[in-house]
């Protein structure tokens, strides 16, 4: 019973968010707009690299940084959509106090409100990705894809994200207008100190430790593996040095590690936004106004 | 059966972050209330009283600084979910909504988060939209709606749950004579439809709270000043009830010395007209057929009569000292 209210709880809570991110112009200009936009965003990367290395993109590190860059839309998207959702509802639509008391899983509605950008992300992504193979040769080779390998870690990746999420979307809740700013911030730490486009290895030491203990750095190396083989093989071999700094470690362990950090980053999220819900019931913070 | 509403020792206090920011604020002071099943429970008082944050305590929006809140028998600081699941709330001046969704699809989302099933929850969408003449707006969009407009959908919204126990904040505040009198009368008929319905409504409008509620509590300062029927309340201001005739060809008003039950009154004649204004302290209101009497005994016209009687206002003046505005 608890499953079925939780799942429709999701349902539809996600039919809300669809309204929310598709409903405001017609579906044409939704489309091209959701095809404009990540490319944009990535050929600002993109031209800066072309600017560095004289035009080079054929080459291995090139395809590492532009996967890398294009998986990150998901970790941008998904932690400012989550906290969006706390902040919109209280802030301009002021109907945070109402759902707030309605009898449901506030979890479920936030992750359903997310689902719906994960969805809109998923097709930016992919659209980036199809971009890169068809005009800069990001080396993509679909027979030698390992599929398993990439569902899985999507999965086990983007549920991370989502757990992330919950702990700004608690944070936010004691938060002003700034809640942006702090996820902003976030997604800028892990844009860091994940390998996105930067290996891990050539972070100072401490920096790298922490890289070690972030999930989103491991499913960044298993989904380059999943979706890259050939280009992080290639990247091991021309550099001459443990590049990614998990060349020798198999792909089991990786997702191992992976899994473990998402538990790990699970139990704190949740710790995180129980506290959270706590002081803002306590500070009367739930339906307070700062933006509007 | 536990009561609707319960309250012990209920105290929220409201700390400044710096001193700059203010003083510390007591919005509610040992408030201990008990609202039985079935009621229209009023809580008056003016702005800053602590009736909105009595409210939020017991929606679960707040928690209490000290003492216990219970809501159906239930602990607002505990069993959140089983305290949801039998209430919802409504708060005056709300313009809330998500404006890129109908007025349909808004009231139907959130029934649904209330696990309502959909079919059940379409058909209470159409007859309170109805009951509220807001039926020709079912497909427009929240943002294209007037404030009294939203006010109203918001209204329907808390009751469209079919709750045990709703809190209305000002409910009518903003709202035109029309739109706030069909919402006087729909939460009156909402509850007296079904003995298990309990409203709890705070208002500044002292018509308001005397014509709906069963009972009221006065509240000021965070504290409850007093709590009774409205009748009992006025009861206990001890003011005389007036009486005031407009009255045509009086004579003289020598005849009114010797009636029983009445302690004074003062004539003023309008030469202009021709009329006189009689206005009669009142002891004992039996006297005031006599009085009528000895007016008609005179030859005189009676033109108007107007009998004034302690008002909520009164009360409230008593208890704090100030008037409500």
């Amino acid at each position: 019973m608890a499953v079925t209210n939780n799942l429709k709880v999701f349902k539809d809570s996600a039919w809300l968010g669809w309204q929310m991110e598709a409903n405001w112009t017609d579906p044409f200009l939704f489309l091209t707009y959701s095809i404009v936009k990540p490319i944009a965003g990535t050929l600002i990367l993109v031209l800066m690299y072309i600017v560095v290395t004289g035009g080079e993109t054929a080459n291995a590190f090139f395809s590492y940084m532009y996967v890398g860059n294009a998986m990150y839309m998901f970790v941008a998207e998904v932690l400012f959509g989550v906290t969006w959702v706390i902040h919109d509802d209280r802030e301009h639509y002021m109907t945070l106090k109402q759902v707030y008391i309605a009898p449901m899983n506030f979890y479920m509605y936030i992750m359903g409100r997310s689902a719906i950008k994960i969805a809109i992300t998923s097709f930016g992504v992919f659209i980036t990705i199809l971009f890169g193979v068809v005009a800069l040769d990001v080396a993509i080779d679909l027979t030698s894809i390992d599929w398993p390998l990439l569902a899985l870690s999507l999965v086990l990746g983007l549920a991370s994200i989502c757990i992330l999420g919950l702990a700004l979307g608690g944070v936010s809740f004691l938060t002003a207008k700034h809640s942006i700013g702090i996820n902003e911030g976030l997604a800028g730490v892990f844009y860091v100190l994940s390998g996105v486009v930067f290996p891990i290895t050539i972070l100072p030491t401490w920096a790298e430790s922490i890289s070690r203990f972030l999930p989103v750095t491991y499913w960044m190396e298993a989904v380059r593996r999943g979706m890259e083989p050939g280009v992080m093989r290639e990247l091991a071999d021309t550099s001459g040095y443990d590049v990614t700094g998990m060349s020798n470690v198999s792909d089991l362990t990786i997702m191992l590690y992976l899994l473990i950090s998402v538990g790990v980053f699970f139990a704190l999220s949740i710790g995180v936004f129980r506290i959270a819900d706590y002081i803002a019931r306590k500070k009367g913070k739930i339906d307070w106004t700062t933006a509007y | 059966m536990p009561h609707a509403v319960e309250t012990q020792s209920l105290t929220r206090i409201f700390r400044p972050k710096k001193k700059k920011e203010g003083s510390v604020v007591t919005a509610l002071d040992s408030v201990d209330l008990r609202i039985e099943r079935g009621e229209l429970f009023g809580v008056l008082g003016p702005n800053g009283a602590g009736k909105t944050t009595l409210l939020k305590i017991l929606s679960t929006l707040l928690l209490p600084t000290s003492g216990k809140a219970y809501v159906a028998g239930l602990d607002v600081e505990k069993d959140l979910t089983a305290v949801r699941e039998r209430i919802n709330m409504v708060s005056g001046g709300e313009i809330s909504g998500y404006g890129l969704l109908t007025v349909r699809e808004n009231l139907w989302m959130f029934s649904q988060f209330y696990g309502i099933k959909s079919k059940e929850a379409h058909a209470r969408i159409e007859e309170l939209l109805a009951r509220f003449g807001l039926s020709s707006k079912a497909k427009a969009k929240v943002r294209t709606l007037s404030t009294g407009e939203r006010q109203k959908m918001n209204v329907i919204r808390g009751f469209v749950t079919n709750p045990e126990i709703v809190f209305l904040d000002e409910p009518t505040l903003g709202l035109d004579v029309n739109a706030a009198r069909a919402v006087r009368d729909f939460v009156m008929d909402w509850v007296q439809s079904d003995r298990n319905r309990t409203v709890l409504l705070t208002t500044h409008y002292m018509m308001e709270a005397d014509e709906l509620c069963d009972r009221i509590a006065i509240i000021d300062g965070g504290k409850i000043l007093a709590c009774d029927t409205p009748n009992n309340l006025k009861k206990t201001v001890k003011m005389n009830t007036t009486l005031t005739l407009s009255v045509y060809g009086l004579g003289g008003i020598n005849g009114f010395d010797n009636i029983p039950g009445l302690n004074s009154y003062t004539s003023y004649k309008d030469v202009e007209s021709g009329t006189t204004k009689l206005r009669f302290v009142l002891e004992d209101e039996s006297c005031v057929s006599e009085i009528v009497s000895e007016v008609v005994s005179k030859g005189s016209r009676i033109m108007s009569l107007q009998k004034t009687e302690p008002t909520l206002e009164d009360v409230f003046i008593k208890l704090v000292g100030r008037g409500l505005a």
